[in-house]
């Protein structure tokens, strides 16, 4: 009933808009390069105003006035609601990804205004496109990235960014010219640079539509990272591929050298664009460092740097992209340790808007520029592209991936590779680099061979990806289903695993990993982040953390299952209950997961490292005592441990947080004194371990990290 | 730090735990900077706090056990030659010792071993056996509060009826293997 309502809305919003703009005289196609959006010329010279000479006009509409800026709101305004429709419609967002539907939205919308005014919709200007409507998707990208994971994979990563595009650009390009020397007749006017200027814009890889995707299928957080960053690099790589090629078509001739020099500059526009982010990265943590008297604007120093990175590195031809991933990735420690909570909170909503009006207006766009009456068909070409698409990006992905498994720890899999195969949808990149090109007579077909590969694969590919992938998770599911101590003993297995990483340091072990913390914490930390906000101890950090979580409310209602007797079997549906709980409530494991990333909601603990629920500790665990080594007889006897007379070798050691953060500032000499000094209730204070231990009075009742303060554990 | 822990182990040393855990040479000496940096106390030995003061362990729900994995029966203290028996354990099985014949002494690292750690973290008396309290000891440091006591006494229940074959209500560790023959793991082959 909801989806009634707001699809009515959205139909009214739909046809009021075009009949806006078919009350101003048809306009002229804009040429390529207007500034901004042109969404229809300002020619009209008619303001639609009562007539009367001489006199005081007393309603009047002046529509010019306002046009540009009323055309723009109107097509975020119909974007944003076409998506609220799409989301409360039901079952369709799990089918249809989000990009998908934004396309049909344009498609209509496009259909609409060429019905009304029989001539071409607006199109998308490149230059609107790549100075408007990309950044704010790649800041906000780069800023959410999960760091460790992604420098973790940063290998693999660059493998398939930069050699996947790398191959599937050489082996798009190449087999096209094949084609295009098979069809002399119709195609015979297409030169291999073009062919190749073609392969490598058709190339990007855009996982916009699949990340929407993702959310649904449970992709794990290795295959997340990969594709995410794949995507980001392989924009880069394809930006500066397309502008090497261009400038390739623009010389008299190409000669070896030329190649030698394209090469040269690809790596010197990538690292160029390192730089630049890298320098601006820290001046912008520098600044926030000052903020604290004026922490209003804040958040807009953020967005201001990462911009000015972006269009500094564009203003010298150096890959805008990188400049400003790198530019977020930089400042987004520091500034967050810098900023006020509310600003934090402020930067990540305003990018996660911005990146969505981005990327809805995109493909609204795209969907609007479809209807035009400027295609150029050829069956050879187009169905060639498409399937050179799938071909040559499978291959690729099959024979990277075979020898990246040589070098890694994880390694993907089959399943893994197809996803990343298949996912691989053609996006908005693609569309506004084609238009780019400069004219030549086959240019328009080329652009109807990209909106086709955009549409088969945003449409067919993008629907289809998900059902494929249970179609193999459930080849592989129909071996057995976990039983319960199967999945306790992996749990425990986990939590060994990640434990004895923890004690071996393995992410420490990574020599220029350490060198970097230790230069961050000497230097950088120092220089760029607030006296108060260095936090002492990472420790503190994560105590605050959960503290936080815990006023926050923990939001886990207990599940409801009957308690019944031992003996008898479990039902399937108990069973059932009691994996979902299992599921639900066994403590995530691996401290180096990040909750997978999504553009389109803010996940709340996407910034810190640290993502756990807390963990209150049951009664009849006991207390965690802190462990005296100086050979006292520890019978802990207010545990219930079920077994009399344990050695002490087997005891439970205790850790409080606040004994170790007071290690820090005070030399390790004292073990006794260590008890649990809460700094602002001095009335808790154990000072040795004693067998009949007693809660002392005045204990306040604040809760602190996994301690369930409730009846003492006297025995 | 790296050039004083390459001084402090001598050659002999790390032959003498190359041969023992079947670490490299390399990851002997990047281990041993691992071991001097945690031991604050500069004694060559690690305390329990010195593990303590990691901050991820301080987070595991089985931190404790773990820790306690590393301290032999009846010591407080680790050497380093200890640390690396026990991380010996942890070590990837690789395909040239698969083949190595049963005559030769059970490597540390081996399937067996590596399921007889995780094995003492359930049985903490060191009686062979897991019983029902260990058993729900372990999973009440792993779920929280969130769960009755009698829902966990059902899935301890449940867990121990999936593995006992003998009918002595608790998993020896001979039935610890057999139900843990699908669990994957990074370091279990």
């Amino acid at each position: 009933m909801a989806a009634r309502w707001t699809l009515s809305l959205l139909l009214s919003a739909c046809l009021f808009w075009p009949a806006c703009l078919a009350l101003t005289p048809p306009a002229e196609l804009p040429q390529p390069h207007n500034l901004p959006p042109s969404l229809g010329s300002n020619s009209s010279d008619g303001s639609l105003s009562l007539d009367l000479p001489m006199a005081l006009r007393v309603f009047s509409v002046d529509y010019n006035h306002v046009q540009a800026p009323f055309e723009i709101v109107l097509w975020i305004m119909l974007a944003s609601l076409a998506k609220l429709g799409f989301h409360w419609s039901g079952r369709v967002p799990a089918v249809v990804p989000e990009s998908c539907l934004l396309i049909m939205v344009g498609l209509l919308v496009g259909g609409v205004i060429y019905g009304v005014r029989h001539s071409a919709p607006p199109t998308l200007s490149a230059d609107a496109f790549f100075l408007f409507l990309l950044p704010p998707i790649v800041l906000d990208a780069g800023y959410f990235l999960p760091g460790k994971l992604f420098f973790e994979n940063l290998g693999t990563i660059l493998w398939y960014a930069v050699l996947g595009t790398l191959w599937n650009m050489l082996g798009i390009g190449l087999s096209l010219y094949g084609v295009c020397l098979l069809a002399p007749s119709s195609l015979g006017d297409i030169s291999l640079l073009h062919c190749l200027l073609f392969g490598s814009l058709i190339a990007a890889v855009d996982p916009v539509a699949v990340l929407s995707v993702f959310q649904e299928m449970h992709v794990n957080d290795q295959l997340h990272i990969l594709v995410f960053g794949e995507s980001l690099l392989n924009d880069a790589v394809t930006v500066v591929l397309y502008k090497l090629f261009e400038s390739f078509l623009r010389l008299p001739s190409v000669s070896g050298l030329d190649v030698l020099l394209g090469g040269c500059r690809v790596l010197v526009v990538g690292l160029g664009g390192l730089f630049i982010g890298l320098f601006f990265g820290l001046v912008a943590a520098l600044t926030s460092r000052f903020t604290s008297r004026a922490q209003v604007i804040a958040p807009l120093f953020v967005f201001l740097y990462s911009y000015l990175s972006y269009l500094t590195s564009e203003m010298l031809h150096l890959s805008g992209i990188m400049a400003i991933v790198t530019c977020a990735v930089t400042m987004k420690q520091y500034v967050e340790a810098n900023v006020s909570e509310r600003s934090k909170t402020s930067i990540q909503y305003f990018l996660k808007m911005w990146s969505s009006v981005s990327e809805t207006l995109i493909f609204v766009f795209l969907g609007v520029s479809t209807i035009q009456d400027v295609h150029m068909w050829s069956w050879p070409f187009v169905c060639s592209t498409l399937l050179l698409c799938l071909i040559w990006r499978a291959t690729g992905v099959l024979l990277l991936t075979a020898v990246v498994n040589k070098l890694r720890r994880n390694t993907v899999t089959f399943r893994d590779q197809f996803i990343i195969a298949y996912g691989g949808l053609r996006g908005a990149i693609c569309f506004s680099l084609v238009f780019l090109i400069d004219d030549f007579p086959k240019k328009r077909l080329f652009i109807t061979t990209t909106i086709v590969v955009i549409l088969f694969t945003v449409f067919v590919q993008g629907m289809t990806i998900k059902p494929l992938v249970e179609l193999l998770d459930v080849k592989r599911k129909k071996r057995a289903l976990p039983t319960v101590s199967e999945e306790i003993h992996s749990r425990l297995i986990d939590h060994l695993l990640a434990g004895i990483e923890d004690v071996v340091g393995y992410w420490g072990q990574h020599y220029w990993k350490d060198k970097f913390e230790q230069f961050n914490k000497k230097y950088l930390r120092r220089f760029l982040i607030r006296e108060d906000h260095q936090a002492p101890s990472s420790i503190l950090r994560v105590y605050q953390e959960l503290e936080r979580r815990d006023q926050r409310g923990d939001e886990e209602a207990p599940p409801l299952v009957d308690p019944r007797s031992h003996s008898r079997p479990l039902l399937p549906e108990e069973m059932d209950s009691i994996r979902r709980i299992l599921s639900r409530n066994l403590q995530n494991f691996n401290n180096k997961q990040t909750p997978a990333y999504s553009r389109h909601t803010l996940h709340q603990d996407a910034t810190m490292d640290r993502t756990r629920k807390p963990l209150h500790r049951h009664r009849s665990l006991g207390e965690r005592y802190t462990f005296n080594t100086q050979g006292e007889d520890g019978e802990f006897s207010g545990s219930r441990r079920g077994r009399a007379g344990l050695s002490r070798s087997h005891t439970v050691c205790s850790m409080s947080p606040r004994p170790v953060l007071q290690d820090s500032s005070v030399p390790a000499a004292t073990s006794q004194t260590r008890g649990l000094v809460d700094p602002k209730s001095s009335a808790v204070r154990k000072e040795q371990i004693s067998p009949h231990h007693q809660a002392p009075d005045g204990r306040t009742p604040k809760k602190q990290l996994s301690f369930v303060l409730e009846s003492e554990k006297q025995q | 730090m790296g050039s004083r822990a390459s001084t402090l182990l001598r050659e002999e040393e790390i032959e003498e735990i190359k041969k023992e855990t079947g670490f490299s040479h390399s990851q002997i000496t990047r281990l041993y900077s691992r071991f001097t940096s945690l031991d604050k106390g500069e004694n060559g030995t690690l305390s329990r706090e010195d593990f303590q003061r990691i901050p991820e362990l301080a987070i595991n729900p089985l931190g404790d056990r773990i820790i306690n994995a590393f301290f032999p029966e009846g010591e407080d203290q680790v050497n380093f030659r200890g640390f690396m028996r026990t991380l010996a354990h942890f070590r990837p099985i690789e395909d040239n010792e698969k083949s190595k014949n049963a005559a030769v002494s059970e490597p540390l690292n081996s399937r067996t071993n590596k399921l007889l750690f995780a094995f003492r973290l359930y049985d903490l008396d060191r009686d062979d056996k897991i019983s029902r309290d260990e058993l729900l000891q372990v999973l009440r440091m792993m779920v929280g509060v969130n769960i009755s006591d009698e829902q966990l006494g059902s899935i301890a229940d449940r867990t121990i009826q999936e593995a006992d074959t003998n009918g002595d209500n608790s998993i020896s560790f001979n039935e610890f293997i057999k139900a843990s023959f699908v669990v994957r793991g990074n370091c279990m082959t």
